[in-house]
């Protein structure tokens, strides 16, 4: 008889890694029968939505930036964004051209904090980064050059890392100097090696990700002409592209009792959003070296192993930099031109935007009255639409693990839901799993 | 002699105050070498382990996240306040002016009821707190100054004057003379004005000093034609709970 026949086995996670808040890993197994597998978030509600109410149309990326201080560049063009299509503003390209560098910056910093302090440590056996000082000092001053570098590529476009300033609806209230942008430009060309040699790390370790798999559906922004970030359409890798305004057909919202963050559905019982989603729906719009990144992992869409998320998360941050650089080049060859931000007309009207933030999809969708106070607005951030998909990952992951030892059933579950990206976290162990016997 | 054990907490925020202790990059590894960090990120109920300096994030926004608080409190020897909403309260506290129903149903709909939530409140609301490093977000350099004094046993500099005082020193053309609105005339200094230096104004992070003159800045905001109602709107994105305190 198999070891997991009669397993008794319950698990308590408390407070696991914040994926945008506290959530707990629930698991009870009684005779080796399933009885609990439960993903909860328990985060305390934070009612962004109710507070932006009454709130000036000039005050809304600063405040909704607030929500998540890890994709707060995300979150405050994702406003900017609603603000500029619910007013009628219209923003010059090379507005454009450096909110997309602001963009990539964040990706960076956010892949390379989950893959590098998060995900090596658990590939290498250890329980947190602060080992690897000692074992592996050349690698992860690597990874730390990188994590710097992606600081000051935000410090260099936004003024800041966290919750940016120079951001503004219209355009921007401060640039950087050309100078500036060239030693970015230096340093970006630098960390493609540096970036190369982490993933060559990955790779060697790769077989430690679980051979899971478990057919979802992907949701992630799409375009004509790039591999979609700052805009485009909402596609599905089910198939259908819709329009930002039209989200909530693909979002449908509901709430569950034992989380406080809504949990989201479409055409299955969940999607999944981020790297991996937007890998499955974008590849072969990713720049050369990020594709040759992807085929050394040997990573083809559509990958229906969610595991795959840290891999797709490597191939992003090639792609980031890679596609930086151009960027700069751009906007360098037209040169760089202190603007005014356009007038702009208060009026009443309704905006709602899509953006990609290193999690995945991120609307927000906003309304004013005719003298711009906000007074409706609903935001859908990208974990809460992956928790529904991390629920039924884990009901799919956990009868495999079943006939395996405790410990590596609890690296199993803990390892699936970091996949997702939860958080920073960089230092401490941070998982409280409790087996009661 | 053992190093300083030292646990990190986060309640409703947005974690960006974390972010900056690791964005420290390598200094982090520095200070880490002098401190040992037993926890970081979630309150661990069944760890034996005792920690001499809690770092707490984020506003009290539920009754049962003030039990947490109050054990936090209950075996930390040192407790400081990282973060506008642990400070102050910050921008959580907006929802205190509407009413709680309406909020609760605003974002919850008909399963509003599921979800407990009372007006938000900086940390020294429930516990008494050693020490605050305030900020939206904090600012790191300052985060190692504060934490280095209290490792030695000092008691930490924190400016009492305003914003406008760091303003001249960073050599910035006043926005109120754009027309634009400013909080740094009855905001807390420490930041170097960063904001304005980044182009925009003071939105008033770091809450108000502590006796700051309302009178004058009321005066001088009404000389560049703001209300003292549009004033009040903007106490309230950050220091809201002092407001509604008083
Ligand atoms: S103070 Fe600001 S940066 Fe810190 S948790 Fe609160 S919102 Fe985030
Ligand atoms: S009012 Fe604002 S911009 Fe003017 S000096 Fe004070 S802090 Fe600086
Ligand atoms: S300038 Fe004002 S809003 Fe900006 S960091 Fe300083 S106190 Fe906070």
């Amino acid at each position: 008889m198999s070891k997991s026949a009669k397993r008794e086995l319950h698990i308590r996670v408390d407070h696991l890694t914040r994926v945008e808040g506290h959530g707990n890993i629930v698991v009870n197994v009684s005779n080796g029968k399933i009885e609990d597998c439960r993903w909860e978030v328990v985060e305390a509600p934070r009612f962004f939505e109710a507070m932006v109410r009454g709130r000036k149309w000039y005050e809304m990326h600063h405040i909704t930036c607030r929500i998540c201080g890890i994709c707060s560049i995300g979150h405050t063009l994702a406003s900017l964004q609603a603000t500029e299509a619910a007013l009628g503003i219209e923003v010059s390209e090379q507005t454009v051209l450096l909110r997309k560098l602001a963009l990539h910056a964040e990706n960076l910093q956010s892949h390379i904090l989950h893959v590098g302090y998060l995900v090596l440590p658990d590939l290498m056996g250890v329980g947190s980064v602060v080992p690897l000082a000692g074992s592996h000092p050349a690698e992860l001053k690597t990874v730390i050059r990188i994590h710097r570098l992606s600081n000051e590529f935000s410090d260099t476009i936004c003024g800041r890392t966290t919750h940016p300033q120079r951001l503004v609806p219209g355009g921007f209230v401060k640039y950087p100097k050309v100078d500036e942008l060239k030693k970015l430009r230096q340093g970006l060309t630098e960390a493609l090696s540096d970036l190369k040699e982490v993933a060559r790390l990955v790779c060697s370790l790769a077989e430690r990700f679980p051979a899971f798999s478990r057919e979802t559906e992907y949701i992630a922004l799409k375009s004509n002409q790039e591999y979609a970030m700052y805009h485009g359409q909402v596609g599905s890798s089910d198939g259908g592209t819709w329009a930002p305004g039209q989200y909530k057909e693909v979002t449908n919202e509901f709430c569950v009792p034992h989380s406080t963050a809504k949990y989201t559905k479409h055409n299955r019982d969940s999607y999944m959003v981020g790297a991996l989603a937007r890998f499955n729906l974008n590849s072969d719009r990713l720049t050369p070296e990020a594709r040759a990144v992807a085929g050394l992992f040997k990573l083809k869409p559509v990958c229906y192993n969610s595991f795959m998320n840290n891999v797709a998360q490597i191939v992003e941050c090639v792609h980031s930099v890679e596609d930086s650089i151009n960027i700069i080049d751009r906007a360098l060859g037209r040169g760089l031109a202190l603007e005014d931000i356009p007038p702009i007309k208060v009026c009443a009207g309704r905006g709602v935007s899509a953006v990609e933030v290193p999690r995945g999809i991120l609307f927000h969708d906003y309304q004013y009255d005719d003298a711009g106070t906000c007074i409706g607005a609903n935001l859908i951030i990208p974990t809460n639409q992956n928790h529904n998909n991390i629920y039924h990952d884990l009901q799919a992951l956990l009868p495999s693990l079943l006939g395996k030892p405790e410990k590596e059933i609890e690296l199993g579950l803990e390892m699936l839901v970091r996949a997702y990206d939860p958080c920073i976290s960089c230092s401490a162990h941070y998982l409280k799993v409790k087996f009661k016997k | 002699m053992s190093k300083p054990r030292v646990a990190i907490f986060d309640f409703a925020g947005c974690e960006g105050d974390q972010l900056q202790i690791v964005n420290l990059e390598e200094v982090v590894l520095d200070v880490l070498g002098q401190v040992e960090i037993v926890t970081w990120r979630e309150a661990m109920k069944e760890q034996s382990d005792h920690y001499d300096i809690a770092l707490v994030e984020g506003s009290i926004t539920r009754k049962s996240d003030e039990e947490r608080i109050k054990a936090i409190r209950e075996k930390a020897g040192i407790l400081v306040a990282i973060g506008a909403c642990a400070t102050i309260g910050g921008i959580n506290c907006m929802k205190n002016f509407q009413d709680e129903k309406f909020v609760r149903r605003y974002v919850y709909g008909d399963k509003a009821h599921w979800y407990n939530t009372y007006a938000a409140r900086p940390v020294s609301a429930v516990v008494p707190v050693d020490a605050n490093v305030h900020g939206c977000p904090i600012n790191r350099e300052e985060f190692v100054q504060v934490l280095k004094a209290l490792l030695q046993g000092k008691k930490p500099f924190i400016p009492n004057y305003p914003v406008c005082v760091d303003c001249k020193k960073a050599g910035n053309v006043c926005v109120l003379l754009k027309g634009q609105f400013c909080m740094g005339p009855v905001t807390r200094a420490g930041c170097g004005a960063c904001c304005i230096t980044e182009g925009a104004y003071c939105w008033g992070c770091r809450g108000l000093v502590d006796d700051p003159n309302m009178d004058a800045a009321r005066e001088l905001l009404g000389r560049f034609g703001i209300s003292a109602g549009e004033a009040l709107g903007q106490i309230r994105l950050y220091d809201g709970y002092r407001e509604e305190a008083r």
